[in-house]
C-alpha cells in the first residue's frame, strides 16, 4: 500500500496515471450532466410555488456544493504538502484554487440570476450568498498571495498556511453570518423550504451533483499534470514529454 | 542565559515598546487614519444626529478595522529587514510566544490608542452613553482579535517587496466575524436590547486567536525568513 503512495507523489508517475485518468473523469461526468440536464429540465415537474424558475436549482447547488468541496481538498492538499513536504500535494492545492473560485462565482451568479424571480431583487443579504461571497474573497487572498512570491516553495508553503487559517474560519464566517442575517431578516424574503423535496426533483439534483463532481476531479486531474510539468519542466521525464507533444503537434 | 517562558515573554514585550516609542509616527497614523476615516462619513453623507447615530457602529467599527490593516505591515517587516527575526527563530524557547509577545506590543501601540479615540468619536455621532460603553467593550475585545489574525498575514507577507494590498486582500475576509459581531453587539445596545450575546462570542472569537493564531504565525514567520 505504502510503496503505491509514494509511487503515487511522484511526478512523472503521477503524470501518466493522471493522464490515463481524464477521459474515464470527464467522459462520465459529461454523460452524468446530459442525463442530470434531461431529468431537471424536462422530467421533472414544475414547482407548485416557484413554476419553473426552480429548475436553476440543478446548476447552483452543484456549484455551491462543490465551492466548498473545493476549499476543503485545496486546504487538505495543503496541509499534506505543508506537515510532509510533499511538492506533489501543494500542485494540487495549487491547481484547486481557480477552479473553486470559478464554482464560487457560478454559484453566486447563478443564485443572483435564482434571486431575480424568487425574491424580486438579485442581491439579497442572505447568509447562504453572503457566505459565498466571503468565500469567494478567500479565494482571491489564496490566489493573490501565491502569486506574490517568486520562490515557489516559499508561495507552497505560505499560500498552505493560509489556506489552513480559511479552512478554521470558514465554519466561524458561515456561523456568524447566519446570526447575523438572522438578526435582520429583510422583509417576507419567500424562503424556500423543502423538507421533503419530491423524488422526481430530487434524482436529477443527485446525478447532477455527482457528474459535477467528477468534471471538478477531471479539470483538477487536468491542471495537476500541467503543474507538475511546469514545476519539473528542468527534469528529464519533463524534457522527454515535452519533446514528445512537440512531435505530436509538428505531425498535426 | 536562561529566561523563564514569562521572562522571555515581558523582554520581547518591553523591547517591542521601546523601539515603537522611538518612531511615534508608527504609533500615530493608525489613530490619525481612524480619526479620518470617521470623520469622512458626516461629510459625504449627512451631519443630521438620528442618521448618524444608526450609522455610529457600523462606521466606527469599520474604521477601526481598517485601522488595523493599515498598521499591519509593520508588524514583522523591520525585524526581518534588519535580522533581528532570524536571531529570534534561533532562540531555544517556542517561536509562537515571541510573537505572541509583538503581537502584544503591536496592539498596545496602535490597537489601544484607536480604542481611547473611539469614545469620543461616537459623542460626535451623538451616540448615547450606554451604547458608547458596548462599544467602548466590544473594541477592547475585539481590535486584540483583529491583531491576532493580521499577525498571520503579516507575517505570511513580511518578506515581500510590496504587501499593503495584498495583505488586506487576505486578512480582510478572516475579520470579518468580529466586525459583524462588534458592530451589532453595539447596534443591539443602541436598540435598548441586551449585547452580551455577541459579546461574549466576540470573547471566544479572542480565546480561539488567542490560541491558535500565534503558532500558525510562527510557522508562517519561518517560511517568510528563509
Amino acid at each position: 500500500m505504502w510503496t503505491w503512495f509514494f509511487q503515487l507523489a511522484s511526478p512523472p508517475h503521477f503524470y501518466r496515471m493522471a493522464g490515463s485518468l481524464v477521459p474515464w473523469l470527464l467522459w462520465p461526468a459529461l454523460l452524468l450532466i446530459l442525463i442530470g440536464s434531461w431529468g431537471g429540465l424536462v422530467l421533472a415537474p414544475a414547482d407548485y410555488q416557484q413554476g419553473e424558475g426552480y429548475r436553476i436549482i440543478y446548476v447552483h447547488v452543484p456549484s455551491s456544493y462543490l465551492s466548498m468541496m473545493v476549499y476543503v481538498t485545496m486546504a487538505v492538499a495543503a496541509g499534506i504538502g505543508l506537515i510532509w513536504r510533499i511538492k506533489l500535494a501543494h500542485a494540487v492545492a495549487a491547481s484547486c484554487a481557480p477552479v473553486g473560485a470559478t464554482f464560487t462565482a457560478a454559484a453566486l451568479i447563478t443564485g443572483m440570476l435564482w434571486g431575480k424571480p424568487m425574491w424580486g431583487t438579485y442581491w439579497q443579504w442572505e447568509p447562504r450568498l453572503t457566505s459565498e461571497l466571503i468565500l469567494l474573497f478567500l479565494y482571491f487572498g489564496y490566489m493573490s498571495l501565491r502569486s506574490a512570491f517568486n520562490d515557489l516553495n516559499q508561495s507552497d508553503r505560505a499560500s498552505a498556511v493560509l489556506a489552513l487559517a480559511g479552512v478554521v474560519n470558514v465554519p466561524i464566517i458561515h456561523f456568524s453570518v447566519v446570526w447575523w442575517a438572522g438578526l435582520h431578516q429583510g422583509p417576507s424574503i419567500s424562503k424556500i423550504d423543502a423538507p421533503s423535496i419530491a423524488f422526481e426533483m430530487l434524482w436529477p439534483l443527485l446525478v447532477m451533483i455527482l457528474g459535477f463532481t467528477l468534471f471538478f476531479l477531471g479539470v483538477l486531474a487536468m491542471r495537476v499534470r500541467g503543474e507538475v510539468l511546469e514545476r519539473e519542466f528542468h527534469a528529464r521525464w519533463a524534457q522527454d514529454v515535452l519533446r514528445g507533444a512537440n512531435r505530436v503537434e509538428a505531425a498535426g | 542565559m536562561n529566561l523563564g517562558l514569562g521572562q522571555l515573554f515581558w523582554v520581547v514585550l518591553q523591547r517591542d515598546l521601546m523601539v515603537a516609542m522611538r518612531r511615534w509616527s508608527d504609533i500615530c497614523n493608525p489613530v490619525v487614519f481612524f480619526v479620518l476615516v470617521v470623520s469622512l462619513f458626516p461629510l459625504a453623507l449627512s451631519p443630521r444626529a438620528e442618521f448618524l447615530r444608526a450609522l455610529a457602529p457600523g462606521v466606527l467599527w469599520i474604521a477601526a478595522l481598517l485601522a488595523a490593516l493599515l498598521s499591519l505591515n509593520q508588524l514583522f517587516r523591520a525585524d526581518i529587514e534588519d535580522g533581528t527575526m532570524e536571531q529570534m527563530l534561533t532562540l531555544p524557547y517556542p517561536l509562537g510566544l515571541v510573537i505572541l509577545a509583538k503581537t502584544l506590543a503591536h496592539w498596545l501601540v496602535t490597537g489601544l490608542p484607536v480604542v481611547a479615540v473611539a469614545p469620543m468619536l461616537a459623542i460626535t455621532y451623538h451616540l448615547p452613553a450606554d451604547a458608547i460603553g458596548v462599544l467602548l467593550l466590544s473594541l477592547l475585545i475585539g481590535t486584540p482579535t483583529l491583531s491576532l489574525l493580521g499577525s498571520i498575514g503579516a507575517a505570511l507577507t513580511a518578506g515581500l517587496r510590496q504587501s499593503g494590498v495584498l495583505l488586506a486582500l487576505m486578512v480582510g475576509p478572516l475579520m470579518l466575524p468580529v466586525l459583524m459581531l462588534g458592530a451589532r453587539a453595539t447596534d443591539i445596545a443602541l436598540g435598548g436590547d441586551d449585547p452580551t450575546g455577541p459579546l461574549y462570542l466576540l470573547g471566544a472569537l479572542l480565546a480561539l486567536a488567542l490560541s491558535l493564531a500565534p503558532p500558525a504565525a510562527a510557522v508562517a514567520i519561518r517560511i517568510s525568513a528563509d
